[in-house]
């Protein structure tokens, strides 16, 4: 029995969440949000593409899932059609210089599937920067995710990793409506809607308000690096940098924007709102707020490993302190003990020396389970221990069946080999009937059951077949060693149990 | 030792009546139970959140109760005690799908003050999620079912197979109207057990049909009910004892498993005892009244066998080159 050895090596079973503690999540993307910033991002490289050429547009937003624009010079129409050629997945509606940009159902579902696998490397990215143990983030079904922590000991901890996965870390440079900014705390999002503005909090001072435009400049798919630093006053800050493209942009806008404003925008709230004084070029900035430098090194991470394309939402979250976890396996190992001594006894009572035997069949069959999974690499979860804790009392049926079968042969009077091989072959037909019917229901409890239960079906199916192994073989073999033994002294009674007298 | 005289055969079927009544009585109970009280189900499958809490000293369940009701989120909250008066588990059928701030937040910042406590667990699921899970469980049972019925029939007949099914849905059905009784929470691993009686169950079932099956093809005897009756007694032990093995084991899932597993070990407990008396009592019984007769089975029997002779003849007639 090789798997036997190699767990007592050190190949240890995997504990669920449930026994050793930690945070499990079921995430649901937003995909919807996803298609939206696509086309405001086609809508923002318009703006830049009109600008650079001198191509007059007006009029840009973005509504119904359609960018909408009007070009004033129709003399250009060749140069833009030629552009929007280049953007992908687009279908064009142009009618006397009014444009409408709208995407192929194709090109929205690719952005969907993108958006998870792409929230799904994100997530990752930022937990394997977080420094957790094991962390498990894997997709599930076709649009949820999965993240198990099992690093997770205390309510902090759970908090600050679930701010790290949830941060959209969405960062976009506006431009200040400096025409309309003073009138910003009395204007409402629909008149600032009209302008094609929209009016953003201050993440500093809650009660300020900033009126930007609704296209940004750039937004954080540009940014190449983010690092925490610190300024002029010794606080945290966050410094990034964007890549050539991204500070072309930066470039033309603050060189056609000195004296105006640039709204650095993090996840819906402006961080800080500079007044651009010269045109800045080489592509970087920076963020501040009021950080502690635990939070600029969230942050920091986050913005590396990249924004998400869409919002997440938590549908399903348990989770368990490591105190509960512990409890719960000190309960179940109670059960499990106090299970496998009252069968061992019963069966010890009942048989003889042939409960002995059948008993020696459960210890090895445990141990089989125990070293499968560890094979294997199952995780054992509490419904899995009571799966264990139930097996032990299962597994000693296909030796009830074989001793009563046997017992049947030997009060019929035949001797003592042809009995016991008899009563091997009878019961083996009846045993592997209803085993076969019982790993087919647990297959289906594995495919159609959920994390938990699946641990369930795992050990229930290993230790149907272990024992089946351990019953069917392990213990013929002990009978055909003590075979001339059984044969010569004939004590039914000792060897079987059978008290009553035979004919 | 020896609890059954294994050579006596008892008469099962002649008292078949009475087990009929009794098993028909239960099982018009427990339907009835089952539609008018319904479950208390666990949030896995309605939605909610269940907060675990314990305190180090001796929980104030009342103080909570109203601190609680002062949220929205809590309206319809049920705050009971759990396996000791340290501890309380909060149920709401409220879930919230924010990440950075959820209910499990809320809870601990409402209950501020209240003592010195520790929440060891938060469990919330989307409302999403439990329609999932509902659909998804009654397919493995239905499949379940199925691929049983299509064993059985292979394996025996299916009259057998019918029996059978009958017999599984008598001890779920059963089993359930005790758990809607006794207001036990109906939650995932409630489906687990479930899966299991009905697993247990036919695992009873066909070690009796195995007995059934032989002594068809060994005795010369047509008569299926003295067939029946002789095939119970002489599985009568061995069901029984393994029945007592399996229920201790199920026992001391039930006293020590604690709160947490008493959606698994309760049902269980009760299907144990249940899927036991069916099979001794009910499972024969059913494949007498569908009118199973001997006779055919060992004629169609016989008759596979004629078949396959002759295939076998004719391969070996084509193998040596005659056809």
């Amino acid at each position: 029995m090789p798997s036997l050895t190699q767990s007592e090596r050190g190949a240890k079973v995997t504990l669920g969440l449930d026994l050793q503690g930690g945070l499990h999540m079921l995430l649901g993307v937003k995909t919807d949000e996803a298609v939206d910033s696509q086309l405001k991002s086609i809508a923002s490289g318009l703006k830049h593409f009109g600008e650079r050429n001198d191509i007059l547009l007006d009029g840009i937003s973005v509504q119904n899932r359609t960018v909408t624009f009007e070009m004033l010079d129709n003399d250009d129409a060749t140069t833009m059609d030629e552009y929007l050629k280049t953007i992908k997945g687009t279908i064009v509606h142009a009618q006397e210089g009014r444009y409408s940009l709208a995407m192929t159902p194709e090109e929205v579902e690719k952005l969907k599937v993108q958006a998870i696998d792409q929230a799904i490397e994100t997530i990752r990215n930022r937990l394997d920067q977080f420094g957790l143990a094991e962390p498990t983030v894997a997709k599930q079904g076709v649009d949820k995710i999965l993240v198990e922590l099992p690093g997770i000991k205390t309510p902090q901890e759970e908090q600050r990793a679930r701010e790290l996965i949830s941060r959209a870390a969405k960062l976009e440079l506006m431009a200040v409506d400096e025409d309309r900014a003073m009138r910003v705390m009395e204007m409402s999002d629909a008149e600032a809607a009209s302008f094609g503005d929209k009016i953003l909090e201050d993440a500093l001072q809650p009660k300020m308000k900033h009126l930007v435009n609704d296209i940004p400049i750039l937004d954080g798919t540009m940014l190449t690096d983010a690092q925490v630093g610190y300024d002029q006053n010794n606080r945290p800050v966050i410094n990034f940098s964007l890549n050539s493209q991204g500070a072309q942009i930066f470039g033309d806008f603050t060189g056609k924007s000195v004296g105006k404003r640039l709204a650095i925008v993090l996840d819906g709230k402006v961080y800080s709102a500079p007044v651009i004084n010269e045109r800045i070029g080489g592509g970087s900035g920076q963020i501040s707020g009021n950080y502690t430098v635990e939070e600029a090194n969230d942050l920091a991470i986050a913005l590396r490993s990249g924004a998400l394309l869409a919002p997440i939402y938590m549908m399903e979250k348990r989770s368990v302190g490591p105190s509960l976890g512990a409890d719960s396996i000190k309960a179940s190992l109670l059960a499990l003990v106090s299970g496998f001594v009252l069968v061992i006894v019963f069966m010890m009572f009942y048989y003889g020396l042939a409960g002995v035997i059948a008993n020696l069949a459960v210890v090895i069959n445990l141990f089989i389970i125990l070293a499968m999974m560890a094979l294997f690499g199952a995780t054992l979860t509490l419904p899995g221990m009571a799966g264990i804790v139930l097996h032990i009392g299962l597994a000693v049926d296909a030796n009830i069946i074989i001793n009563e079968r046997v017992r049947e042969q030997l009060r019929q009077g035949v001797p003592t080999r042809k009995a016991i091989s008899e009563g091997y072959s009878k019961a083996m037909r009846a045993i592997l009937d209803s085993n076969i019917t019982q790993i087919i229901a647990c297959t289906i409890l594995y495919v159609y059951g959920t994390g938990a239960i699946k641990g369930f079906a795992v050990t229930l199916s290993m230790g149907i077949l272990a024992s089946m192994l351990t019953a069917i073989v392990g213990t013929y073999g002990i009978y055909q060693l003590f075979m001339p033994k059984i044969e010569k002294n004939k004590n039914y009674a000792l060897w079987f149990g059978m008290t009553r007298k035979v004919k | 030792m020896e609890l059954f005289k294994e050579d006596k055969i008892y008469n099962f079927l002649g008292k078949g009546k009475i087990f009929f009544i009794a098993s028909f009585v239960l099982f018009f109970l427990s339907i009835a139970l089952i539609a008018t009280k319904g479950f208390s189900f666990g949030i896995d499958f309605t939605g909610g959140t269940v907060v675990q809490v314990k305190y180090t000293k001796s929980a104030p369940i009342d103080t909570i109760r109203e601190k609680l009701a002062e949220n929205k989120l809590f309206e319809h909250a049920t705050v009971t005690e759990f396996g000791s008066p340290e501890e309380v588990v909060i149920k709401t059928p409220s879930s919230t799908d924010g990440l950075s701030k959820d209910i499990g937040d809320t809870t601990k910042e409402i209950l501020k003050g209240t003592g010195d406590f520790e929440i060891r667990r938060v469990d919330m699921v989307g409302p999403k999620v439990g329609d999932e899970l509902r659909v998804k469980g009654l397919t493995a049972f239905l499949l379940t079912l199925s691929a049983i019925m299509a064993m059985v029939t292979f394996r025996y007949e299916w009259r057998f197979a019918l029996a059978a099914i009958i017999a599984i849905v008598h001890d779920i059905v059963i089993t359930f109207g005790f758990v809607s009784y006794f207001e036990v929470d109906f939650n995932i691993e409630s489906v687990a057990a479930l899966l299991m009686i009905l697993g247990y169950s036919i695992h009873d079932t066909i070690i009796v049909y195995d007995r059934i099956r032989e002594h068809i093809q060994e005795s010369k005897n047509s008569d299926f009910v003295m067939i029946v009756n002789e095939a119970v007694s002489r599985t009568q032990s061995r069901t029984t004892l393994t029945s007592l093995t399996v229920f201790f084991v199920v026992l001391t899932l039930f006293i020590f498993g604690g709160d947490i597993m008493l959606g698994f070990s309760f049902p269980m407990l009760i299907g144990v005892i249940v899927g036991t008396y069916s099979s001794i009592f009910v499972a024969a019984q059913l494949v007498v009244w569908t009118g199973f007769s001997v006779s055919k089975y060992r004629q169609k029997m016989a008759d596979k066998l004629k078949i396959q002779a002759e295939k076998e003849k004719m391969r070996a007639q084509f193998e040596q080159g005659i056809v």
